[in-house]
C-alpha cells in the first residue's frame, strides 16, 4: 500500500526541497520504490538539487494536461534505481495545477511506487494546498526561528482541516523535522531549543538536522545529502528519520533528552 | 557592567522568542487556524439563529471566541443586548 508524504513548511528557504531529496533518496536506498514530485510550478528546484536538471523532458503539468504519459515524465535517478523524480513545470502557470489532475497523477503513482513524496512550494496557495491534499503523512520542516515556527503552526492547522484525510474525519500523521539546528547556539540561549519548538507546535519530532556545510556542498554537486555525503551528520539524521518513517516509531514530544543519547548512539554505530 | 549586560541580553533572546510565539499562536489558532475557525463560524451562525428567534440583536454585537489551552479550552460568547430590548419581557 503506497504512502503519500508531503514535505511542507509554509515559510520558504527552511529546507523543504533539500529534505525531500534527502528523504526520498534515503527511502529508495532501503529498496523502497520512491517517487518525488515537485509542486513548485514556475519555480522548480527539486530537479536541480537532485542533479537531474538536464534530463527534464516532460513535467507534472504536461502529465496533468495529457501532453505526456506519467512514464514519460518520470526521471529515474542514475544513482539509486528505485528513485524517480516528477519535475514541476518551469514555464507554465500554476493555474494549470488542477485538483482533478493532481488526484489522477497521485493515483497513477500509487500503483507503481511505495512512497510518493510531494515537495510543497512555500506559502499557502494552490500549490501548497494541492501538495498536501492527498497526504497520509506530513513532514513539517521548521527552523528554530520565530517566523518559521509561526508559519509551521499555520500549516499544521491546514493539515488538520484542508486535506482529504481531515475531510474524512481522519488525521494526517504529522512529524516535525527541525532543520538548520545549531545545538551550541541553543545551549547559549541564542536560538530556540528543540524542547521549545516541540512545546509550541505539539507534534512529534522526526529528526533534528544539524546546521552543516555538507548540505550546501551536496546541493552544489546535485546530490541529495544522503547520497552525496552519507556519513555527514545531516545525512545520518535523515537516514534515522527514514527508519522512523518506515518503522512508525515516533519520538514522543516529552523525550527531551533524546538528542544527546542519539548523538552518542550514532557515534557508536 | 556593560559587558555583563551585553552577554546577558544575548543569552536571553530565546526565552523572549518562546514567550512571544506562545502568546501570538494562542491568538492566531482561534482567529485563522484551519479547523477551529470553521467550528467558531458554525457556532456563531447557530447561536445567532437562536438569538434571532427571541430578539433582534445586530450581528456585530455578538462576539464568539474560542481559547485553546493545554488542559482546558473555553468558548466565550459575549452578546451585547440593546437597551430597548433589555427591558422587554419575553413574548407570551
Amino acid at each position: 500500500m503506497a504512502k503519500v508524504l508531503v514535505v511542507t513548511s509554509g515559510k520558504g528557504g527552511v529546507g523543504k526541497t533539500t529534505s525531500t531529496a534527502a528523504l526520498g533518496a534515503a527511502l529508495a536506498q532501503t529498496g523502497q520504490k520512491v517517487a518525488v514530485i515537485d509542486f513548485d510550478v514556475g519555480l522548480r528546484n527539486l530537479d536541480l538539487i537532485m542533479g537531474a536538471e538536464r534530463r527534464v523532458v516532460f513535467d507534472l503539468i504536461n502529465v496533468i494536461k495529457g501532453d505526456a504519459k506519467l512514464e514519460q515524465a518520470l526521471i529515474r535517478d542514475k544513482r539509486v534505481e528505485t528513485l524517480s523524480l516528477l519535475p514541476a513545470s518551469q514555464t507554465r502557470d500554476k493555474d494549470n495545477l488542477t485538483e482533478e489532475g493532481v488526484e489522477r497523477v497521485i493515483n497513477g503513482l500509487r500503483e507503481k511506487f511505495d512512497w510518493i513524496i510531494c515537495d510543497s512550494p512555500a506559502g499557502i496557495e494552490r500549490g501548497a494546498t494541492l501538495a498536501m491534499r492527498h497526504a497520509d503523512v506530513a513532514v513539517v520542516v521548521t527552523n528554530p526561528e520565530v517566523s518559521s515556527i509561526r508559519d509551521s503552526d499555520r500549516i499544521i492547522g491546514m493539515l488538520d482541516s484542508k486535506t482529504e484525510k481531515a475531510e474524512k474525519g481522519e488525521q494526517v500523521e504529522k512529524h516535525l523535522l527541525l532543520t538548520r539546528y545549531d545545538a551550541a547556539r541553543a545551549a547559549r540561549g541564542e536560538i530556540l531549543k528543540v524542547e521549545d519548538v516541540l512545546d509550541i507546535l505539539s507534534i512529534p519530532l522526526l529528526a533534528i538536522i544539524p546546521e552543516s556545510t555538507e548540505v550546501l556542498r551536496s546541493s552544489n554537486l546535485g546530490a541529495p545529502v544522503t547520497l552525496g555525503s552519507p556519513n555527514s551528520a545531516p545525512a545520518r539524521a535523515y537516514l534515522e528519520a527514514v527508519r522512523k518513517l518506515q518503522g512508525q516509531t515516533i519520538v514522543e514530544v516529552q523525550k527531551q533528552r533524546g538528542l544527546f543519547s542519539k548523538l552518542f548512539a550514532r557515534r557508536a554505530a | 557592567m556593560s559587558l555583563f549586560n551585553f552577554f546577558k541580553r544575548n543569552a536571553t533572546s530565546a526565552p523572549v522568542a518562546r514567550e512571544r510565539l506562545q502568546v501570538l499562536l494562542a491568538h492566531e489558532r482561534t482567529i485563522v487556524g484551519g479547523g477551529e475557525s470553521d467550528l467558531v463560524a458554525i457556532l456563531r451562525e447557530e447561536i445567532m439563529a437562536v438569538i434571532a428567534k427571541h430578539m433582534a440583536v445586530p450581528q456585530d454585537k455578538v462576539q464568539i471566541k474560542m481559547d485553546r489551552g493545554a488542559s482546558v479550552s473555553t468558548l466565550e460568547v459575549d452578546i451585547e443586548i440593546p437597551a430597548t430590548l433589555a427591558t422587554m419581557r419575553p413574548a407570551a
